[in-house]
């Protein structure tokens, strides 16, 4: 099937826009209506439903951002009432609180509806068996392409994440043809089968792969399309506009956002203005169709540039290019999203460690690995070096509950970590993508 | 009894495992002039801790702090050993016997004889042990 929504996927273009339009203005009304939230922001910006009266006047509305979700947290940007929602996914916040996202059933819906669309112009159908190994859980990605891959009748491999050599096991002898993971943990089982005697590309039946949750390169899809023999996708989402959603058709160029469900700005981080279209800035997206936690103008942060020509598909709606940057300073390790706010904050409970910190972001094979140097605070020291591995266990400990991910801690002298250099100091990343 | 004469005060000081961080504290030692009696380093994996026994431990402990050092008094006894087969099996026999354990040691072995430092987890309970069995302590008043 070369289309899962024809009628929507191929719509023409000044159809769509005055379907988002439709949309937009009942989102607003209905906002300021009934969330209190959207309605004092609405009110202290000036701006009242009966203002938009164009797709443009979208840029009238407040901007969201993931403090927002954090200030609110858990529940007060939810219009919907506990007894409406059916699911909650939790994600990183930028400090303690981490992010909640409620869902009714029309929003799993239409989340499922936006990959079965996604992972049919890649390709995926009725016949297929996709290994998903994002992992399954309070994260979006494993759920979100199982019920996508159900969806199109492909017989799905619930692997998630880890225990890479019986995931190789799996996809010989049920005869994988699709994986869901991140780029680098499919670089990680490509190393691991080549240990294992197997050649990915010749040994299995695998030949697509749907890669998103982090940043990766067209040298990375080089890789992986000789090496493993792969054709590989990008696919991109947060758990914010519900998870993973829009992706890459068989062309390769660019990720299909689908303008019934998403409205796309790429903006000036400085200004809030729009670019040109092709020019690079920041993608603000609002959800024209989320019933229990709507977002407007939501600024995730990334960076991209946007092609609203008509696909060689056929489709018609706008491509993003591949996010090559962040505007603020979040980290993506293995997939999980990392804020070094959250570092500080959960160093700022433990009192035998300063608050400062570096990070070192390296790639051990293909995976991330991330360091986390702390200084030891004068006089909080033992001189039992029990003492002080047991520091260092506690401190790791801290840390892995904050951010969701395996992190090495080491111990260092007060006084040796640079002080107030900005990101560049605080963070090195080291690895090539 | 008082056992206060016998408990001296060691300086560890934290450093990280790399090449020129010894060299930087016991430079700064020679500074002041502050003598090293006995040393040791434990080591693990990115850090470690040098242990000192020094003459003058207040001036040293200024010293290394107002250096950057990470720098903590800890209270350990120095026990003289037979310089001879069975010595320290001695000590060790008297503090294992009286349920005192040994956390680290270390040693050294000079022109009067050698000495094993202890660092116990019953500081009073080993002093007594170690007088009542004959054995013999350095006093803390051997440093400034």
């Amino acid at each position: 099937m070369r289309m899962w929504d024809p009628r929507i996927e191929e719509m023409p273009a000044e159809d769509l826009r005055r379907l988002q339009y439709r949309l937009l203005k009942t989102l607003v009304y209905r906002l300021y209506s009934f969330s209190p939230f959207y309605h004092d922001r609405m009110k202290a910006t000036g701006v009242h439903p009966d203002d938009i009266c164009c797709l443009e006047d979208v840029r009238k509305l407040p901007f969201m951002k993931k403090i927002d979700l954090r200030d609110n947290y858990p529940d007060r940007l939810f219009v919907a009432q506990q007894e409406d929602l059916v699911r909650y996914h939790v994600s990183s916040g930028t400090t303690g609180k981490p992010t909640v996202v409620g869902y009714t059933g029309t929003d799993l819906d239409n989340w499922t509806a936006s990959l079965a669309r996604a992972l049919t112009s890649c390709g995926l159908g009725r016949g297929d068996v996709i290994q998903v190994s994002y992992g399954y859980g309070l994260f979006t990605g494993g759920l979100g392409l199982h019920y996508g891959a159900e969806k199109i009748g492909a017989t799905v491999l619930p692997t998630s994440v880890g225990n890479t050599e019986r995931q190789i096991e799996l996809m010989q002898d049920l005869k994988s043809t699709a994986i869901a993971c991140t780029p680098s943990y499919l670089l990680h089982m490509g190393e691991v089968a080549e240990k294992m005697g197997i050649n990915i590309g010749k040994d299995t039946h695998m030949r697509t792969a749907i890669l998103g949750a982090e940043p990766w390169t067209e040298g990375m899809r080089d890789r992986i399309q000789s090496w493993l023999g792969i054709r590989a996708y990008d696919i991109y989402g947060t758990s914010e506009l519900s998870g993973p959603m829009f992706c890459e058709c068989t062309e390769q160029a660019g990720i299909h956002i689908w303008g019934d469900l998403a409205l796309v700005e790429i903006l000036d981080p400085e200004t809030g203005d729009p670019v040109a279209e092709g020019e690079k800035g920041e993608l603000v997206i609002t959800m024209l169709q989320k019933e229990a936690m709507p977002m407007i103008r939501y600024r995730i942060g990334d960076i991209t540039s946007i092609d609203e020509s008509v696909c060689a598909c056929g489709r018609t709606h706008p491509r993003i290019r591949r996010i090559t940057g962040r505007v603020d300073d979040m980290l993506i390790i293995r997939g999980i999203n990392v804020f070094p706010s959250q570092i500080e904050y959960a160093l700022m409970g433990i009192p035998e460690v300063g608050q400062h910190f570096q990070i070192v972001v390296d790639r051990k094979g293909a995976l991330d690995d991330m360091l986390v140097k702390v200084e030891v605070s004068r006089g909080a020291f033992s001189d039992k070096i029990t003492d002080l591995i047991q520091l260092r266990k506690k401190v790791e400990h801290k840390l892995r509950n904050t951010l969701n991910v395996g992190v090495n801690v080491e111990l260092v002298e007060p006084g040796s970590l640079p002080r107030f250099e900005g990101k560049s100091k605080k963070v090195i990343d080291r690895r090539v993508m | 009894m008082d056992m206060k004469p016998f408990i001296i005060k060691q300086i560890s000081v934290f450093s990280e495992n790399r090449p020129g961080r010894l060299a930087a504290i016991a430079r700064a030692l020679e500074e002041d002039g502050i003598n090293i009696l006995a040393f040791s380093i434990a080591e693990a994996d990115g850090f470690g801790v040098v242990r000192a026994l020094v003459d003058n431990p207040d001036k040293a402990y200024r010293k290394l702090t107002g250096g950057g050092f990470s720098v903590n008094f800890t209270d350990v006894i120095a026990a003289k050993m037979r310089d001879q087969p069975g010595g320290l099996y001695e000590i060790a026999r008297i503090l294992g016997d009286g349920g005192v354990n040994i956390e680290y040691a270390y040693a050294y072995s000079g022109k009067e004889g050698a000495v094993l430092i202890l660092r116990v987890d019953r500081v009073d309970s080993a002093i007594e042990l170690l007088l009542k069995h004959g054995g013999e302590l350095l006093k803390t008043s051997i440093f400034h």
